[in-house]
């Protein structure tokens, strides 16, 4: 019998990282789109070095930053009340880090692609960046956010490693999806396993699925 | 009145370049800054909007100090009285052609101008399309419509026709000239179109690598191989 506490654990994982990633990477994305600081570089290729990195490295290094004998875990604690390790809201923080360049990347390139004009133009129209960022530079750039929203949500459904590490395998509390699967597999259910899998695998698929079509009807301009 | 005093080094692809020009203009004036791509003539219209900084120099509109590096003044573009119509028009791609007008309306200002702008530029049909719907022509009445919605006192032309054909420029043209009478305008206008710089200009400054080398009426100071040029044009 499938168990639903990790579904419903990676749906609330991944809603919430998606949502708190969002409200951080389009300030970010702005940045690094409109900035003529050098230092731009350096951030960018933090962003994206959970791309490359394996998820144990990142893990391990948030697992010694959150413990609580460590500087900064020790500092969350006294002043916050806050455990981030082996935590929901430890995996929270970890998966905003892990899953960080699918957001930033693809509003960084859609706002990289739209002409320049257009900011110049709203801003000789008397509008402020503020509402030149709501108003014009978001809403031309709907594929690229949907894109980043969908990439996100379905990277932070299929960690593993990061999670494993910061989170290791506390049901209700850390053991997400992957996590299940994993432990199924380890107790020799690989019938249980299974239907952990495919549900990841099919999950995985439609997500491409969606952000190819939203891209192709785009390029077809038609309006999402 | 408008007194213009800047400098700037220029990295362009032909190599370093002093920008260094210095001009003044009357209210109501219709002038043309003329002269070969590459010369400076969009980065001055960058710099009288405020979309770009001079590394010295002085910029005054009817006395008030848009620009001043010595005091160290420099009016964010939001807050300098002016409308452009850029090159590629810089229409909003997801608002309608009225919607676009409307962007541009002041806080508090009444939403008639926006009616009535649509109509003298004959968009009325087009209110609601999107700009990717619109012709070349119609993306030009609609982005000098846009410039004009808050009523400033001078209005910037980027080569606005550069990308249109000859009957649809004489028609663009006596627009510009309409809400330039209408809306008492001083009008700078950047083109290197001679037939569009006699019709339309009071004045002209002729511009090279970065400096006005002179001004007049049009006639008085175009190159007389580009005045034959145009005579053959109209020949032919």
């Amino acid at each position: 019998m499938l168990q639903w506490d990790p579904f419903i654990l990676t749906f609330k994982l991944a809603t919430v990282t998606t949502v708190i990633l969002f409200l951080l990477s389009v300030p970010l994305a702005y940045w690094l789109t409109y900035s003529r600081y050098k230092i731009k570089y350096v951030i960018e290729a933090l962003v994206s070095l959970p791309l490359i990195l394996p998820p144990s490295v990142l893990g391990f290094y948030l697992l010694l930053a959150f413990s609580p004998q460590n500087a900064f875990g020790k500092f969350l604690e006294q002043y916050f009340d806050l455990r981030l390790v082996f935590t929901f809201e430890g995996l929270i923080v970890a998966s905003i880090l892990y899953s960080l360049p699918f957001m930033v990347q693809p509003i960084h390139n859609g706002l990289k692609l739209l002409p320049l004009s257009l900011v110049e133009a709203s801003y000789t129209l008397g509008k402020g960046r503020l509402t030149t960022l709501l108003r014009v530079l978001l809403p031309n750039i709907r594929t690229s956010l949907i894109t980043a929203f969908v990439l996100s949500f379905a990277h932070t459904v299929g960690e593993f490693g990061v999670v494993l590490m910061v989170g290791g395998n506390i049901p209700r509390e850390t053991r997400v999806v992957s996590i299940a699967l994993y432990d199924e597999v380890e107790a020799m259910n690989y019938e249980q396993a299974n239907l952990y899998a495919v549900t990841l695998l099919l999950f995985a698929f439609l997500t491409l699925l969606i952000v190819y079509l939203v891209n192709y009807r785009s390029r077809l301009g038609k309006v999402i | 009145m408008i007194e213009v005093s800047i400098k700037k080094k220029l990295f362009s692809a032909l190599g370093k370049m002093q920008l260094d020009v210095e001009f003044t203009i009357q209210e109501g004036e219709l002038v043309t800054l003329y002269g070969p791509s590459g010369a400076g003539k969009t980065t001055v219209l960058r710099m009288l909007c405020g979309l770009s900084s001079p590394d010295e120099g002085r910029i005054s509109v009817r006395g008030q100090p848009w620009l001043d590096s010595a005091k160290k003044i420099n009016l964010k573009p939001q807050h300098r009285d002016i409308g452009i119509v850029f090159q590629d028009y810089a229409l909003f791609p997801n608002l309608t052609v009225k919607e676009n007008l409307r962007y541009a309306l002041k806080k508090d200002q009444p939403g008639a101008i926006v009616s009535e702008l649509l109509e003298m530029m004959e968009l009325t049909n087009l209110h609601d399309k999107k700009p990717e719907l619109l012709s070349g022509g119609q993306r030009q009445r609609v982005a000098l419509a846009r410039a004009i919605v808050r009523k400033p006192k001078i209005l910037l032309l980027d080569e606005p026709m550069s990308a249109l054909d000859t009957t649809l420029r004489l028609k663009i043209q006596d627009y510009i000239l309409r809400v330039h009478e209408q809306f008492k305008l001083t009008t700078i206008l950047v083109s290197h179109d001679i037939m569009e710089v006699i019709r339309l200009s009071n004045r002209v400054f002729l511009m090279d690598h970065g400096k006005i080398i002179s001004h007049g009426g049009p006639t008085e100071i175009l190159p007389i191989e580009s005045l034959k040029q145009m005579v053959g044009k109209l020949l032919d």
